[in-house]
Order: structure tokens, then C-alpha cells, then sequence
């Protein structure tokens, strides 16, 4: 059981949490100007490192807030905890998952 | 049981932690004997003599009691009761008044009567977790907690004190050993932050500090009813100090598995706890100095002991040999004990000398003795610190895998951590006390023990540990004089032999993982605490002159940079170490835990919370037979007399379609959506447009995915501007509202837009059927509820004749004219019954939510998770007059992706059988009439049979007089009037593809 920090009522047990997948994915500002291959890769397509990995939690149970953390895949330590309106705590770079490619 | 026990020792008159005032009775195998209290069943068992037990699992061959703790591969009994309990090691069964066991070959059998005991769950946040009670726990703990720090402290056994217990004449910190444990535990427990856990073993350790432990109550349990038997606690701890101790290993030798061969530690164990004296004759087989204490204990208590040491002779004058020589005791140095004279029990040792490769040296001569005592070395107890992926390395000099890296906010400790001297462990321990307790915030106040004194580099400290364990000479299988390797018991528990090993290695197995499987050694109730090592052991020997690089490492995070040593000749001497084979991977549980222990509580009633309506008692009063949605229980029909399911659906379903019916639906999620920007909100969650739907006006809607597919459905009415009442289906309610939050905050932020989920707050009364709008006027009269004042897919606030506000809309999921009335839920079963009196001299009948199912698919609703799965479109449900063509929607960008355009989707029809009476399972396949080939329905077709589509609903209609069915099929509308074959069970069937309407396709009953 992971207890998890939340920004906004502090550390609670994972239970309260509901995952919600990579941060920092943004909603694409004009879908109808994308191919089909960017699309499915904005809908289907995230990272899966071995490491630092910002993603999103909503403290489901408790104040309903979503928010980030940056969790260690290998140690599930999470490092960082932020609000949605801050930048990437540790100064990695954002996913830049639409310059990818299909098949990359 | 057979002669030879008589000649076993028994209970001695001094020592030992019994209290001798208080005799308990117990039964093995129908056989009444006496212990005390303070004795396992195993140390009382010892104390009467009986160190056979039950017989092994798959060779029946005799066994007996090896051990004194957790690792025991043979004791194993059956506790009988009103629940009977198998394969409980008598080494860990505290004596209780009254206990009846049965001794188990193996093996044992789950006792299919229900435990009726009581399980409990307990959750703890720890600063610090101290696990383990022996010199290094207890020293650890006693600082961790001087500083005010919430300290838990675990020890599985049933008294604090761990290798102390065994060791009581020693001193420890200026005190005896018993009293040093007394005064810390006195300490410990008079800290108002610090939890002492006995008979509580920590069985599993997890990512952050998450650790699982089992507390077992049966002192207390039997003592005062009513009182859980076993506790789980779940304990997330800042920091961790495992001084979890070492096992003693076996030594892998000819019939070591005979009764009467017990582990040296287990022997000096019966004797100093438990004044228990397993054998008057001893013969001690051992590679190291530590079963020298085992010798001095058993000459006090007046055994004969011949020493065997695999060692040469050291000269040193301060030697272990030398010692033993001064005390009077026959030590016989570079031997090893070579096979067993005795099959029911050791009636002698045959013991021959070795030479420096290990191999026999001269003839084996036969020394009488009733035990043999044997010590192969320690093997640091890492379960915990494994499973949480710490590292290891093999340790030649202490010959064993040592944590070589503690995990992060843990520490390891005491022999454990391969510190074998007692006060090396205080000192250990203490320092991880201390640093526990800084790390968690709450400095130790005291400086005690000297600890910080000793400040040394790890390879000092390293030195100091190897200075204690002394030498040690591993062997890991000794040659039987026929050079048979048959009765070499390496697992004792799954009956695997070295014999077994050398197969598994013939057949090619080189990692210790496969070696593992193929033989199933450490896969028993140990979980190779007695076989593991020794095998990885025996490996290094197997598998000398194959390239080590071939042989795969074990557990991940094992170092295998020492694989190779170099020969004199600098040439590679090509013979694994272990540390290069590694050792298989460990997991929870520890010790075995039952699984009623995990269940706690959280079962029969207890498994779920059950969610009601307020009218839950009239449903219940009235014979509903109820189902299961979600976590509501909700009314599945309501049989009357004589009235079998079909027969109340239809019933139902007939006073719904040609009078007056009413449902219960408050079930159904309901959220409550304010702010400015809550209309642009909706617009953008539904794909129908929102935004003019005028204020007390409902409007159906649709929610997809962003990837386009249906996520729920449901009718959202306009309360005011800013306000709108959204309803979900029942199962979807929660995953809707997060939905409708995530998008809130983190893609939109911008907008005013706030959401509570009211579901528990309204009660629902769907009023059903041609004559509703008689009972409604009757409970509303100030509503105007003719078709033109009140029209479809309106709502209307008014005060019911009760003089309660009520919110009454005209909507319908059965296509008659139809109404809801929501009330606050505290009114719900007032309004209920108030519905059913106004409705009775129309005859109004309840229904249930087979009714509903059944008149929903005639009119070719769909239900959201039963005519979709996820992969199903609003086009798929033939819906596209509820995807805006216009407004941006979430899913949108979807619809134009050509997997959504082209043929060969699965969309919505209905079918019908031919039979009309064939009620077709939902999930039945549909294929092409031709499609069969000579395939019977037996077995399976030659070739796959290609799927057009399946059935997701399936029911007797009342109204059609026929059953019918719901179907996905590949481009279903183009198929309308084609016949397919429906595929279920082995048996096949024809249907007919229709539209998907079959009732009332004109909509002419909606407004009555
Ligand atoms: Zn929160």
C-alpha cells in the first residue's frame, strides 16, 4: 500500500486514489486537424519508462482534487507531488508524445 | 511408539521458561500427555520423549522433529475442533489446556466445516517497525523509542527475547540475559507510543514500508469469547529495522532424515527453554564453532556428547575443539557423520574421516547415540529484506547470502545481517535504533549500549562479524560409503534429495529458478528455509567445469561479478560460487497465513456493502425477489402465489403495457451540475447539444469516450440557468461524476463548473403505463397533467397531496406514458406507498427490473454495458440522430477515424428465433446460415467458424407473444430480413434479423 501526498489534504493511503494515467498529455487544440495516425497516437499512446514518470492521481475519496506526482516505476517512490496549474517539479521534460510517430 | 524412545531424555528437573505450577494436558493421536505452560507442542513432545512425528509426504519414510521454530519441515499436526486446522508446525503450536492433535504425513486436508472463529484487520502508521525480539531488535527498539517515536515492535514467537531465550545464562548489558529482555520489555512498554506484538509474525513487506503481519489470539481467543482469533495488521512504517535472525542449516548426508537428527541450535533450544532433553547419547556433526554451545549445554544436563568436525584440527589454545577437549568431550576433527544406524530412530552415527576435497578417507566406524545434532552453518533469515528486492551477496567467510545493500528507510540487523556475537547485535541493533528514530523525526534521547562508539567502516565491521562466525567449512552433500546419493534429504518436507538435484542438473537445468521446478525443492511449507542454500550449495559442486557465465543468476539484483575464481595457474577455476547461482526468489508469505485470516470480516454480509432504497421494506414485505446491481440491491420482479419468474414478468410486463405499473428507481446515479459555464459543460460532454435545452426541460443524452464510444447514457433536466439535475445508469453513477470531474479540472478549468453527486439524496417512483396519468393526478392534484399542459420530456416541481415537494417528470424507458417521482429520499417510502394506494383501483402493480429490461429491449433501448462492451459506437446502436453533427463533443474527432466509417461494424438489430418459444442465451454467437459446414455441434468444428455477431439481450416478450432478442452484428441494418444461425451450447437455431424496434416503432403510446 502506497500512501500517497496529496497536495491539498496531505499523506493518505493509495486506496483513496484513483490513477489517471501520464501527465502533461494535452487535450490537441484542433483534433480535426490531425491524421488518424495522430490521433490514436494522442489517444492509445503513452510512455512506459523505467524511472521518474509524471502521471496523474485524483484524491477520488477525499477532496476530489486531480493532481500530479512524479512516482518512480521501478521503486514506486513518489518524489514529487503538484498541482495541476504547476510545471514538472524536477525539471524533466514533458512527454512529447506528439512529435512521435506511429510504428517509432 | 517403538523401543528406542525410551532411551530419549525427557523433561529435566531444573530450568527452562515452564511454570511448573501449571501442568496442561494435551492429546496426540489419542494419546493423552502433559506439558507446562510456557512449552510448544514440540518441546513438550520432546519432553515425553517423542521426537517421531508424522511420516514424509511421498516416501513415508519415518520422521521426526528438527527444528525449534518456523523453518520445521516434518512436525506438522492437525489441531482438531469444531474447525479442524492442518499442517501447523508442533515447533510453533503453543501448549494450550485441552489441545487434540492429530500428527500429519506431509500433508493436510481442509476441513470443509466453517470457521466460525472471528478474524479482525488492524492499521497502523509506524514511525518505526522493529521486527524481530532478539538482542538486535530489542536493543533497536529500546532506542528507536527513547526519543518518543511511535515504535512497533513484532515478534512471531510468543515470548520477546528470540536467540536470548536459548542463550539464558549469558550476560547481556551487565544483566543476565533473562532479565535484560525483562527490563527492555518493561521499557517498551511503559513508552505511550510503543506497541509490543508477540505470536505476531510479519509475513510480508512491501513497497513503502507496507508490511503485513498475522497475530495469532488463541491465548486470549479461548481465554474470553467473542474475541478474534487471529488479527491482520497492516502496518505502513517510516522506517524498518529487520533483526529477523538466521536459520541453521542441515548437513546433506546419507539418512539424515531419520528421527533423532535435530538441528545443534534446536537441541540447545529444547534444552535452555524448554528443560526438554531430546537425546542422552549425542553424536554433533558440525562445520562451525556455534554448535560448541550445544555440546556445553547438553554435558550440564548430563548428556554424553562425541564431537564430529568437519574442520581440520585448529591449534589455536582458545579453539572451540580445544575447549570442548578441556570440558572431557570426544572431538574428532575432519569427519563427518556418513549415513544413519536406525530407520523409526537414530540408534547410531556412522562417521568416517574426510579429506580436504570432502571425500571419504578411511571406513566408516558406528557410534551409538539416541541423537545427532548437526550444524551446517547459518543462513541469514533475508526473506523480508528480499522481498522488497534488496541485494545479496554470498559471504564465503560467514558461508551465506548477507544483505550486501539495505533497502531505502530500512535496516538490517543482528544475525540477519550475519552479526553472530550477542553483543555485536546490541550494538547493531542500537545504531539502527538510533538512526530509525532520527530518520523518522524523533531523535533517541539516550546514548546507551556504546553504539556510536563504534563508528566503524563496513569493512571493519565486516571483519568483526567474520571474527565471530569463526571458520566455517561448508560441506554440502558428504559422500555415502556405497556412493549413493538416494537418502540425501536436501528437502526434507517435498521429499527431495540430492539424488533429485543431480537429475535436474543431468537434464541440463542450470539456474537455480528451473532447478527449483524441476524438483520442487523450497516450494514445500518452508519455502526452502532448511533446503534452500544447501541446494545452491550442492549446485556449485554439480555444476564445476561448466562455464559459470552459462549459469543465469537468480533473483534480480544478485551480484554474479564474482563468478570465477583463478587457479594458482591463473587459469579459471571454473566452479561456481553461490553467490554466482543466487538464490531463487522469495515472496510473502513468510509463514503460511490462512486465508480466512485475510478475509477478516469481509465475508457473507460483510463482503459488500448492500446499498437500499428507502422502500426497501415494501419490496421485501411484498416477495421481490431481488438482484444484484452494482452494490444496490435492487427488485427483480415480484412473484405472487403459485407464480414462477416468466409468469410474474409477464404479468408485470402486461399491467405496464395495458394499465398501470411502478418501479423503484432510485437507483439511478443522479448529479447535481451548477455554474455559469454548466450548459457549455454539458455541451461538451454529451454529443447532443445542451446548451438551448430551456430550464424544466429534460433532455436524453449520450456520453462517449474519447475514443467514440458510448460510456453512459441518461436524462438530464435544465432546473434553472445555472443548474442541471444529470441522472446516470446505476452501475455507472460513480465513474460518471469522475469523469465529469476530470474533465472539470484538468482540461477546462476555465470553467464554472461545480458537481455533487446526489444520489442518496432523491427517491424515485416510476409511475408506468396507460393509466398513469390517473394515479398522478391523484397524487398531484395541483398539476396539470394533461398531454398539453404537460408534455413529454418536461418536469414540473409541485407539492403532492402528502404536502411533500416532489419534482414529477414525464419521461419513459418503456415507451408508455410514464413518469417519475423524485422526492427527497427521507419521504421515499411514503411516497411509495402512497403511489400504491393511489394506484390500487387501477389494479397498479409493482415491477421489477426484469420487467424493465424486458420492455426497454422491445422498444430497442439500449442498455449501456449490456448492449455495449466498450467497443460500440451511437451509430453501432443505430443512434445517430444523438451525435451532433456541429458542436466540438468529447469523441468527436472519433467518428471520422475509418475504422468508424467503414464496413464491417457491429451495430444493433434484434432477432428472432423461429421457435417462438426459444429463448436464445444472451452471448449466443451468430453466423452465416452456410457457415457450418458438416460441423454437428459436437466437439469442435475442423476450422474456425467466423462470427457475424451476438446476442447482448434476450427475453419473452408479453406484448409480441414470442421471444425475442438484442443483437451486435456486422453491418446488422443491411441484414434486416436475412436469416443467420444462432450458435449456443452445441445446438444451433435460426433467426430472423429485424430492426430493432419491435414495439411500437411509431412512438404512439408515449403520451397515452
Ligand atoms: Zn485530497
Amino acid at each position: 500500500m502506497m500512501v500517497i501526498p496529496c497536495p491539498f489534504c496531505g499523506p493518505r493511503n493509495e486506496t483513496e486514489y484513483t490513477y489517471g494515467g501520464q501527465a502533461h498529455v494535452a487535450y490537441p487544440e484542433n483534433p480535426d486537424a490531425l491524421t488518424d495516425e495522430q490521433w490514436a497516437q494522442f489517444l492509445f499512446y503513452r510512455d512506459n519508462p523505467r524511472g521518474s514518470y509524471a502521471e496523474r492521481w485524483q484524491h477520488s475519496a477525499g477532496c476530489r482534487k486531480w493532481f500530479n506526482a512524479v512516482r518512480n516505476t521501478h521503486t514506486y517512490e513518489i518524489t514529487h507531488v503538484y498541482r495541476l496549474d504547476q510545471a514538472r517539479p524536477d525539471g524533466l521534460p514533458k512527454a512529447p508524445l506528439a512529435t512521435k510517430e506511429v510504428g517509432a | 511408539m517403538t523401543q528406542h524412545q525410551n532411551h530419549h531424555g525427557g523433561r529435566l528437573e531444573r530450568g527452562g521458561r515452564l511454570d511448573r505450577d501449571q501442568p496442561i494436558g494435551f492429546t496426540i493421536d489419542g494419546t493423552a500427555l502433559t506439558g507446562y505452560a510456557g512449552d510448544t507442542l514440540a518441546s513438550a513432545l520432546v519432553a515425553n520423549g517423542r521426537l517421531r512425528v508424522g511420516d514424509s509426504i511421498y516416501l513415508r519414510r519415518p520422521r521426526g522433529v528438527l527444528s525449534a521454530g518456523v523453518e520445521e519441515p516434518n512436525a506438522f499436526v492437525r489441531v482438531n475442533g469444531e474447525h479442524n486446522e492442518s499442517m501447523l508446525p508442533a515447533t510453533t503450536l503453543e501448549l494450550r489446556d485441552g489441545l487434540d492433535v492429530t500428527l500429519l504425513d506431509g500433508i493436510g486436508v481442509l476441513d470443509d466445516r466453517p470457521d466460525r472463529n472471528e478474524y479482525d484487520k488492524m492499521h497502523v502508521h509506524a514511525d518505526v517497525a522493529v521486527i524481530g525480539s532478539g538482542p538486535a531488535g530489542l536493543a533497536a527498539a529500546k532506542e528507536a523509542a527513547s526519543g518518543g517515536a511511535r515504535v512497533v515492535l513484532f515478534e512471531q514467537d510468543f515470548e520477546l527475547g528470540g536467540s536470548l531465550l536459548s542463550d539464558p545464562t549469558i550476560t547481556v548489558a551487565d544483566q543476565g540475559a533473562l532479565d535484560y529482555v525483562a527490563s527492555v520489555r518493561a521499557e517498551l512498554e511503559a513508552a505511550p507510543e510503543v506497541t509490543v506484538l508477540t505470536r505476531t509474525c510479519v509475513f510480508g513487506s512491501y513497497d513503502n514500508n507496507f508490511l503485513v503481519a498475522l497475530e495469532k489470539r488463541d491465548d486470549v481467543a479461548s481465554a474470553e469469547g467473542g474475541v478474534s482469533r487471529q488479527r491482520l495488521w497492516h502496518v505502513t512504517a517510516g522506517q524498518v529495522v529487520l533483526a529477523v535472525g538466521a536459520f541453521e542449516r542441515p548437513i546433506v548426508f546419507s539418512d539424515n532424515d531419520v528421527p533423532g537428527v535435530m538441528l545443534a541450535s534446536a537441541v540447545k533450544t529444547y534444552v535452555e527453554r524448554w528443560a526438554a532433553l531430546p537425546g542422552r547419547d549425542v553424536v554433533l556433526f558440525t562445520t562451525n564453532d556455534s554448535a560448541y554451545e550445544t555440546a556445553r549445554c547438553l554435558t550440564k544436563a548430563g548428556a554424553t556428547v562425541t564431537v564430529i568436525d568437519a574442520r581440520p584440527e585448529v591449534k589455536a589454545a582458545t579453539s572451540a575443539q580445544e575447549g570442548a577437549r578441556r570440558a572431557g568431550l570426544t572431538v574428532r576433527t575432519a569427519s563427518a557423520v556418513v549415513g544413519i544406524e536406525g530407520s523409526e530412530g537414530v540408534t547410531g552415527a556412522f562417521v568416517a574421516s574426510i579429506d580436504d576435497a570432502g571425500q571419504l578417507a578411511g571406513d566408516a566406524e558406528l557410534i551409538a547415540c539416541d541423537l545427532v545434532a548437526v550444524s551446517g552453518g547459518w543462513t541469514p533469515n533475508v526473506s523480508l529484506h528480499s522481498q522488497r528486492q534488496g541485494q545479496l551477496a554470498w559471504d564465503d567467510v560467514l558461508s551465506g547470502f548477507v544483505p550486501s545493500a539495505g533497502v531505502k528507510n530500512q535496516f538490517v540487523v543482528g544475525a540477519g545481517n550475519g552479526t553472530y556475537d550477542t553483543d555485536d547485535c546490541l550494538i547493531e541493533g542500537a545504531r539502527a535504533g538510533r538512526g530509525a528514530a532520527a530518520a523518522a523525526g524523533f531523535p533517541a534521547s539516550s546514548s546507551a549500549d556504546g553504539g556510536d562508539a563504534v563508528a566503524e567502516s563496513a569493512e571493519v565491521w565486516r571483519a568483526r562479524q567474520h571474527r565471530a562466525a569463526g571458520t566455517v567449512r561448508p560441506l554440502w552433500a558428504v559422500p555415502a560409503p556405497d556412493g549413493s546419493l538416494d537418502t540425501h534429504f536436501v528437502d526434507p518436507h517435498r521429499d527431495n534429495t540430492a539424488a533429485d538435484v543431480l537429475r535436474a542438473t543431468g537434464a541440463g537445468m542450470r539456474s537455480v529458478e528451473h532447478v527449483k521446478r524441476y524438483t520442487s525443492i523450497s516450494t514445500g511449507i518452508d519455502q526452502g528455509k532448511i533446503g534452500g542454500v544447501n541446494t545452491i550449495g550442492l549446485l556449485t559442486q554439480l555444476l564445476s567445469g561448466n562455464d559459470t557465465k552459462a549459469i543465469p543468476s537468480g533473483q534480480p539484483g544478485q551480484d554474479a561479478a564474482d563468478a570465477v575464481e583463478l587457479t594458482a595457474s591463473g587459469q579459471p577455476a571454473r566452479r561456481p560460487t553461490p553467490g554466482t547461482i543466487g538464490t531463487t526468489t522469495f515472496r510473502a508469505p513468510f509463514t503460511p497465513v490462512a486465508f480466512t485470516a485475510l478475509a477478516g470480516r469481509g465475508r457473507g454480509a460483510l463482503f459488500d456493502a448492500a446499498r437500499t432504497s428507502p422502500a426497501h421494506s415494501w419490496h421485501v414485505e411484498h416477495g421481490a425477489r431481488f438482484e444484484d446491481v452494482g452494490q444496490w440491491k435492487r427488485p427483480w420482479f415480484y412473484p405472487q402465489e403459485g407464480e414462477d419468474m416468466d409468469a410474474a414478468v409477464a404479468r408485470e410486463c402486461r399491467a405496464a403495457r395495458e394499465g398501470v405499473a411502478f418501479m423503484d428507481a432510485t437507483t439511478l446515479g443522479k448529479i447535481e451540475i451548477r455554474g455559469a459555464d454548466a450548459p457549455e459543460f454539458l455541451n461538451r460532454m454529451y454529443t447532443n447539444p445542451f446548451l438551448k435545452l430551456p430550464v424544466g426541460k429534460g433532455r436524453y443524452g449520450v456520453m462517449c469516450t474519447v475514443s467514440g464510444m458510448v460510456f453512459d447514457d441518461g436524462v438530464t433536466l435544465r432546473l434553472a440557468d445555472d443548474r442541471f439535475f444529470m441522472t446516470t445508469t446505476t452501475g455507472g453513477a460513480a465513474k460518471v461524476l469522475d469523469w465529469l470531474e476530470e474533465w472539470s479540472q484538468t482540461e477546462w478549468p476555465e470553467l464554472d463548473v461545480t458537481l455533487s453527486s446526489v444520489t442518496e439524496q432523491w427517491s424515485t417512483v416510476a409511475v408506468v403505463g396507460p393509466r398513469s396519468r390517473e394515479v398522478i393526478a391523484k397524487l398531484a392534484p395541483d398539476l396539470d397533467v394533461s398531454k398539453e399542459g404537460f408534455g413529454f420530456m418536461e418536469f414540473r416541481e409541485t407539492t403532492l397531496a402528502s404536502g411533500i415537494d416532489a419534482r414529477v417528470c414525464r419521461i419513459t424507458f418503456s415507451g408508455e406514458l410514464a413518469y417519475e417521482i423524485n422526492v427527497p429520499r427521507w419521504y421515499g417510502l411514503k411516497v411509495w406507498e402512497d403511489v400504491a394506494a393511489a394506484g390500487e383501483e387501477f389494479d397498479i402493480t409493482p415491477y421489477g427490473t426484469e420487467t424493465m429490461h424486458v420492455l426497454r429491449a422491445e422498444k430497442a433501448f439500449p442498455i449501456v454495458g449490456q448492449e455495449t462492451d466498450g467497443t460500440v459506437t451511437p451509430h453501432d446502436l443505430g443512434m445517430d440522430w444523438v451525435v451532433s453533427k456541429t458542436k466540438e463533443f468529447i469523441g468527436k474527432r472519433s467518428f471520422s477515424r475509418a475504422a468508424f466509417t467503414e464496413p464491417g461494424r457491429k451495430q444493433l438489430v434484434s432477432v428472432l428465433p423461429l421457435d417462438h418459444t426459444l429463448r436464445l442465451p444472451e452471448g449466443a454467437q451468430l453466423v452465416e446460415p452456410d457457415a457450418l459446414g458438416d460441423y454437428t455441434g459436437e466437439g469442435l468444428p475442423t476450422a474456425p467458424i467466423a462470427m457475424v455477431g451476438f446476442v447482448t439481450s434476450s427475453y419473452h416478450s408479453q406484448a409480441l407473444g414470442r421471444s425475442f432478442a438484442l443483437a451486435l452484428v456486422k453491418d446488422g441494418p443491411t441484414r434486416v430480413g436475412q436469416t443467420l444461425l444462432a450458435s449456443f451450447g452445441g445446438k444451433f437455431a435460426e433467426v430472423e434479423v429485424r430492426e430493432p424496434v419491435l414495439y411500437d416503432k411509431e412512438g404512439a403510446r408515449r403520451d397515452g
